[in-house]
């Protein structure tokens, strides 16, 4: 039989469309370079010019400054006053806190519906809970935002008697709720792609529904559980509008939690219009985007290569 | 066929819409005020077109310094290093008051409290008074609320009742005066600032020099008058004198048709004589 032989312009046609196909496909990884570099371009003046490091140097920013005579050195953000101040330590303390409070709230409740309704609901009420859950995701992020500035605040106000009204609970119960989604779906998928013959082994020992899903199912599909909060984490700390609406935006450092809060993402959101382009400010701002923009990135990646080997070893393609 | 000839046309609607319009941006005091202006300035001007948008004082200014609109609303003056910064831009600020307002002090209905001095305020926000006890009402620690760092109505209190003092660091801040009056309104303990044209559901504190001066609730006549302490011009900066649509557009709001408009909106129109003055003929 004759080898089958390309004729040489389909093969030139084909090259072509992979080639094309292949650039579509770098083009995203080449944006994501390019925000990065944009992004960090305008915060180098921080690094490299005596005039904006006078006023705001890695230094600054990360230690306790004394910014008048005769006060203790203090860490404190007020960019905009006779003798700016830029510490980022209230800043990380905000966004930390408000994500914390996210995730005790949030993880619980994905990963129980998850177990719920990849272990024990019935087929139909399945089919329906799933895509509610997912409905979650849907809700801007500015719409629970409002929810939580005009209901939320007051509701857990009246409950628990808080001295402030926005404070991290409330910004992180509303973070909460955009994070379930993700959580949820990533963990349900992670326990149904369980192999059947792990369930079907166990109950040949005699284990009884209870005993499969939390003795068999769940650890094996753990990595892809913890992979899910991961992913839930880090859009908790990069979320913006609902810290910037329900928590209070004031840059305190306290312990507690029932205090308000001011994240990195608010503090982007609600300073970046009026900077003066190339002011020291701004270049703070962006360092700040920088930051952010690092830390997702790898929390999200992290999270994504756990994921994928899970699947490989779930799939049978890796021990 | 279809398809070209309405991306055609949805190309030349927005070069149309592009081509005479006046831009306004800045301070979210006067933001309801520049939209109302605008409303009945192009009901009178047919070919008029007005865009109002509000974001803080800042950021108006930081536009008009970048050039990206061509009125900047403000609720205060531009500091050296703004006016600094212009003319590195070449820009060349021009300042006109277009009318009055004062600072209202809000508190929550609840609250008994009916007057402050200006350097019991000036303690509350910067954290030296940090109880309701210590001014004379139930042992409660101050919730504050104020503006974002961007906005003029921030800076000015700053400026003007704190003596450039840094704001308490426990102060909330939130967007603009409607949300902090929202928010006064739902907290029993809290105290407030903002634009005197932003307060319903909430009282006013009236507000006193210093202790032997008597206690003035801001008013069209407290404020016209200059009794209230806390009261300013509000401005509009162009970028250098104004010509053709822009100064007609200025001398409209000057004029006593604009003033009216805006006293029917609870601001404060200027004084009769300070508005002819600042009409360019």
């Amino acid at each position: 039989m004759q080898p089958y032989v390309f004729k040489p312009k389909s093969r030139i046609r084909d090259f072509i469309i992979e080639k094309f196909i292949a650039v579509n496909a770098f083009t995203a990884l080449i944006v994501i370079l390019l925000i990065f570099i944009f992004i960090f371009k305008e915060s180098i003046p921080i690094f490299t010019s005596p005039d904006v490091q006078s006023e705001a140097s890695l230094d600054k920013m990360i230690f306790k400054q004394q910014y008048y005579e005769g006060r203790d050195p203090k860490w404190s953000w007020q960019p905009n006053s006779d003798v700016p101040k830029y510490s980022l330590l209230p800043l990380f303390l905000g966004t930390l806190k408000a994500a914390i409070v996210a995730m005790l709230f949030s993880v619980p409740l994905a990963v129980g519906a998850a177990i719920y309704t990849s272990e024990f609901a019935p087929r139909r009420l399945r089919e329906i809970i799933k895509p509610v859950i997912e409905l979650l995701a849907g809700i801007p992020s500015v719409v629970l935002g409002f929810f939580a500035l005009i209901v939320l605040a007051s509701i857990l106000q009246t409950a628990f008697g808080f001295t402030y009204r926005l404070n991290s609970i409330n910004a992180g119960i509303a973070l909460g709720l955009a994070v379930i989604p993700i959580i949820f779906t990533i963990s349900e998928d992670a326990m149904t792609s369980v192999p059947q013959s792990l369930r079907e082994a166990a109950m040949a020992l005699g284990a009884n529904p209870w005993q499969i899903s939390f003795t068999m199912v769940l650890p094996a599909a753990l990595p892809g559980i913890a992979a899910g909060i991961v992913l839930g984490f880090g859009r908790a700390i990069g979320e913006t509008m609902i810290v910037l609406m329900a928590s209070g935006n004031a840059a305190i450092i306290s312990g507690g939690f029932t205090e308000s809060i001011r994240t990195l993402s608010a503090t982007i959101a609600a300073e970046l219009a009026e900077v003066v382009f190339g002011s020291a400010h701004y270049n703070v701002l962006f360092f700040l985007g920088t930051l952010l923009f690092v830390f997702t990135f790898f929390v999200n990646l992290g999270g994504e290569l756990v994921l994928s080997r899970l699947k490989d070893r779930l799939q049978g393609r890796q021990k | 066929m279809k398809k070209a000839l309405v991306a055609i046309l949805f190309m030349a609607s927005a070069g149309i819409a592009t081509a005479a319009n006046i831009t306004v941006k800045g301070s979210d005091t006067l933001v309801r005020l520049g939209q109302r202006w605008a409303e009945a300035y192009m009901k009178a001007h047919p070919d008029a077109v007005i865009q109002v948008s509000g974001g803080g004082t800042g950021t108006g200014i930081a536009a008009l310094i970048n050039g990206t609109t061509d009125i900047c609303e403000a609720s205060r003056d531009m500091k050296a290093k703004e006016y600094a910064d212009a003319k590195a831009k070449g820009v060349n600020p021009y300042r006109v008051a277009v009318a009055l307002d004062g600072i209202a002090i809000f508190s929550n209905e609840a609250n008994p409290l009916k007057e402050l001095t200006l350097e019991q305020l000036k303690g509350i926000y910067t954290g030296l008074i940090t109880d309701w006890k210590e001014i004379g009402g139930e042992p409660h620690s101050i919730i504050l609320y104020g503006r974002e760092n961007n906005s003029g109505t921030y800076a000015y209190f700053k400026e003007h009742v704190l003596a450039e003092e840094d704001y308490a660091e426990n102060t909330q801040t939130l967007p603009g005066t409607a949300a902090v009056v929202n928010a006064v309104a739902k907290d029993k303990y809290s105290i407030g600032y903002g634009g005197i044209a932003w307060g319903t559901g909430v009282k006013y504190i009236a507000v006193k020099k210093d202790a032997q001066s008597p206690a003035v609730l801001p008013s069209m006549e407290t404020i016209t008058g200059g009794t209230y302490p806390i009261s300013r011009e509000l401005y509009w900066f162009f970028n250098g004198e104004p010509t053709g649509q822009l100064r007609a557009l200025m001398n409209w709001v000057l004029a006593p048709e604009g003033q009216k408009v805006a006293e029917s909106v609870d601001y404060i129109p200027l004084p009769k004589d300070v508005a002819e003055k600042n009409i360019l003929k």
